[in-house]
């Protein structure tokens, strides 16, 4: 089985970004960046997958500027078996993503695609959803748990009450949270054997795809700073506060 | 408790803008590591040291390792699970030769590598770091045998390796070596004695243990021409690889210490072990010297690693800090005092370190550089000359960065203030761990007379002059660039004042060895800091070009920090002229009967 993994560049989780002083978006200019989190999660299952002989390719793809192929070499050293760079420069919406995504599907044929259930630059948590909706397939999001029988795959989803377990059928897709799995870290070997692994660069245009943003930014500020909460001596207290001062009940 | 971010970005800006390491991808290794795969591999490294090995650290300070009476030792919790992850991840094969299943990558690029484990922990590098040299010794010396024997599991980890030279009566001084070794007609030897002081002696990380040990061959000569390297293995190995009988080799004791308390420092009893002479008989400290100068750098390194560590935790806590109020007037009105970071004094404490870190890590990973076109240059006069640096800038790099780098951790434990002296804060442990590599693999003081009394005056000072001529012809190439001026008056004046204390040497040292011997310190001190001036030097140049690229902090940032160098660390070289002048005078001048 095929399966198709998306990766998406982001800045590195550990950083705190700054908001542009026109405010027209966040400066990343000079800042570490690497493979989104959720996207890891996504790379690591399907990479376990293919450990226990249910998959047998797995294609990592990039949607981005040229150093998004930085990003799939990472996928390629924790295990993915070739990449495909989209070259985009500037932002692509999720329904962009969506679109081109749907063109390398009908390209390549996977039975899954397992994608991270948001990226954690605009936290959108769309573009799977979007995908399975142009495709017509199904999809389990929020995954926590995944098996894969030969033509259906289990999800066990997170859901606000608990966990959910649907079961789909062939070809589907299936996004990440966080608890899925713990990503590994790539070995020395294999960092070494993925810079002789090959990666396709397409254009998107190569798909047919207008990335070309929908959306307008009007303004990107930072969150108010938070005040100082107050200690409350009774129940009946704040309930009243709740009630009377912040006028949530 | 600190943290640790590995400084990948610096690494990154020595290999692609100041050593230009791209310029060599025409030679092996440096083939297989173009600069965007060792960046990635780099990264992947970082994650492993950040999340894995840092976290122990404190683990093996608090634990410390346990010896049983049977003669086992056991790790501090977590280290052996951390091992077994660093075996997985094939780390340890990173700069060893393809042929044992090594990786070969340069050893500039090992080098990176080794700083982000040592930064990490520095208890658990000593394990893999100790097999690298062992592997080192077997790789250049052995045997096709012993090198198909030993080699491969040493390049995996599987096995571990050690250095035994240190004997109770016998450290700097290894003339005075007693561990004997017997013949045994069939070319094995059989070893007895008792060496002190072997770091990884006997721990439970691995299978087997790979010692290797000096021995004096029974009937050799007396003193330093009659010392042997021999293999000894805990397990012997058969000729299958597998592993067979347990050899006569126990550990006694295990040292309670300062620092490092990660990494076992062990007492062992060699008793009729079986051993393999490594080379040849009675060549067994030139052996060892070939090893010498790689095992030396990587102590040098140490320092640098445990200041950077030591550095990351103060100036987080130099940022969360609130005392007082900035001299200039309140910098966060609204907050009850500012933080710490608004003081000078303060300030001077992180510029002192963070310029003599950056420094004191170029100028390891420009020597290193040298270290890997020595081998791997075909070019003779490239060679000669990565030999000559080589030679001569290990004992600097040892002594001068690891005085530093101690000294430089206890000032970032003097950041924390009190907290710095309360062991839960985690900086004591900087101090103590950064203390011993002052004093292993040559106590510094050795290190200053290595460099005096025998690397100066090498093939007629071939070496140092090398070194004045590289220097002169950066200061003439960049004499009309106006930004570098004061970078160029400081070199200017700064190898001048290390040519002044090389001349006074060779005038003054040689009529009077004690004269040699007593501005042995400061002149090792003057060289580093010279050293240093000219790292700064190659930095801001090429922060310079590197803004004219693309505007970025970071390039204005390695600029200030090169001005406060020049500005405030460099002065100190003065000092050490003037002393090291002074020669054997007031220091030899009581009677021994007086003290
Ligand atoms: C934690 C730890 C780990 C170690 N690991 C190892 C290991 O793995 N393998 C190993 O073999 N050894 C190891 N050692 C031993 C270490 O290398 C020695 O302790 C060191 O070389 C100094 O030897 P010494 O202790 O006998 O001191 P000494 O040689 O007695 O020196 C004492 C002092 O005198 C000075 N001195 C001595 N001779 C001269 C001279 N000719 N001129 C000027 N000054 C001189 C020295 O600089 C030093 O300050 C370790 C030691 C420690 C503490």
């Amino acid at each position: 089985m095929k399966v198709l993994v998306p990766v998406k560049r982001v800045l590195d989780y550990n950083l705190k970004v700054k908001v542009k002083s026109d405010q027209s978006g966040v400066d990343l200019s000079n800042l570490k960046m690497a493979m989104n989190p959720f996207c890891e999660i996504a790379v690591e299952e399907a990479v376990r997958l293919k450990e226990k002989g249910v998959v047998t390719e797995i294609v990592a793809v990039s949607i981005g500027p040229e150093q998004a192929q930085e990003t799939i070499r990472t996928a390629l050293a924790m295990g993915a078996d070739r990449g495909i760079l989209v070259k985009v420069d500037g932002d692509v919406e999720p329904l962009a993503v969506a679109k081109i995504l749907k063109g390398i599907v009908e390209a390549e044929s996977p039975q899954l695609v397992i994608l991270g259930k948001q990226a954690i630059d605009d936290d959108a948590n769309q573009t799977g959803q979007m995908l399975a909706a142009l495709l017509g397939w199904p999809q389990g999001t929020f995954a926590f748990k995944i098996d894969v029988a030969s033509d259906k795959v289990t999800v066990t989803r997170e859901v606000d009450g608990g966990l959910q377990t649907v079961a789909l059928n062939l070809p589907a897709i299936v996004t990440t949270d966080l608890r899925l799995n713990e990503p590994r870290y790539a070995s020395l070997p294999n960092i070494m054997k993925a810079k002789k692994k090959p990666i396709d660069v397409k254009a998107a245009a190569d798909y047919g795809v207008d990335t070309a943003p929908r959306l307008k930014v009007l303004k990107v500020t930072e969150p108010p700073k938070r005040q100082g909460g107050v200690k409350v001596k009774t129940v009946a207290e704040l309930v009243d506060k709740l009630k009377n001062e912040a006028g949530v009940l | 408790m600190p943290t640790y971010k590995a400084p990948v970005r610096e690494f990154m800006f020595l290999y692609r803008n100041v050593l230009h390491v791209d310029r060599h991808s025409n030679l092996p290794a440096f083939a297989e590591a173009p600069l965007d795969l060792v960046e990635q591999i780099l990264g992947e490294g970082a994650k492993f040291c950040e999340n894995v090995l840092q976290p122990l650290n404190a683990v093996g300070d608090h634990e410390g390792c346990k010896r049983s009476p049977d003669g086992s030792v056991t790790t501090p919790t977590g280290f052996k699970d951390a091992y077994r992850q660093l075996v997985d991840g094939g780390w340890p094969a990173l700069g060893a030769d393809p042929v044992y299943g090594g990786q070969g990558l340069p050893h500039v690029v090992s080098l990176a590598w080794n700083e982000m484990v040592s930064s990490a922990n520095m208890a658990f590098g000593m394990y893999p770091g100790l097999s690298h040299g062992a592997y080192e010794a077997i790789h250049h010396h052995g045997s096709d045998a012993q090198k198909d024997m030993y080699l491969p599991k040493l390049v995996t980890g599987e096995w571990t390796g050690t250095m035994n030279l240190t004997e109770p009566h016998c450290g700097t001084d290894l003339g005075l070596l007693r561990t004997k070794a017997v013949p045994q007609g069939d070319g094995s030897y059989k070893i007895s004695g008792q060496k002190i002081f072997i770091s990884a002696g006997e721990h439970d990380l691995a299978e087997n243990i790979i010692h290797l040990v000096i021995a004096r061959i029974e009937g050799a000569p007396a003193g330093t021409k009659g010392i042997s390297l021999f293999i000894v293995p805990k397990f012997l190995v058969n000729a299958d690889g597998s592993l067979g009988a347990r050899n006569g080799v126990v550990c006694g004791k295990i040292e309670e210490k300062m620092g490092i308390h990660g990494n076992a420092t062990c007492v062992m009893q060699y008793e009729d072990a079986v051993g393999h002479l490594i080379g040849e008989p009675n060549k067994g400290l030139a052996v060892m010297f070939v090893m010498m100068n790689e095992a030396r750098l990587g102590v040098g390194l140490q320092g640098v690693a445990q200041a950077e560590g030591a550095y990351q935790a103060a100036l987080a806590f130099a940022k969360d800090r609130r005392q007082g109020r900035s001299l200039t007037g309140p910098k966060e009105p609204d907050q009850p005092a500012d933080s710490i970071l608004v003081h000078p004094d303060v300030r001077r404490m992180l510029m002192d370190i963070k310029s003599v870190t950056e420094g004191g890590r170029a100028f390891l990973f420009w020597t290193a550089l040298y270290g890997d076109l020595l081998h791997k240059s075909p070019d003779p006069a490239v060679r000669e000359k990565a030999g000559d640096y080589m030679a001569l800038m290990t004992p600097v790099l040892k002594g001068f960065l690891t005085d530093r780098g101690y000294a430089n951790a206890t000032n970032c434990q003097q950041i924390y203030g009190g907290h710095g002296y309360i062991e839960e804060w985690g900086m004591s442990q900087f101090v103590r761990d950064a203390r011993i590599a002052q004093i292993y693999e040559g106590a510094n003081g050795i290190q200053a007379l290595d460099l005096v009394g025998r690397k100066l005056a090498a093939n007629g000072g071939r070496a140092v002059f090398t070194f004045f001529n590289e220097i002169d012809a950066f200061i003439a190439d960049n004499a009309d660039d106006a930004q570098m001026k004061p970078f160029i008056d400081a070199l200017t004046s700064s190898k001048a004042q290390l040519q002044d204390g090389t001349m006074w040497l060779m005038q003054n040292g040689m009529s009077n060895f004690d004269n040699a011997g007593a501005a042995s310190h400061d002149y090792l001190h003057l060289f580093g800091l010279t050293a240093l001036t000219y790292m700064w030097a190659l930095m801001v140049k090429a922060s310079f070009d590197g803004k004219k690229g693309k505007p970025d902090p970071f390039f204005d940032a390695k600029i200030a920090v090169g001005r406060h160098y020049i500005d405030r660390v460099l002065p100190d070289a003065a000092a050490h002229l003037a002393k090291l002048k002074t020669g054997a005078g007031t220091v030899m001048a009581l009677p021994a009967d007086a003290f």
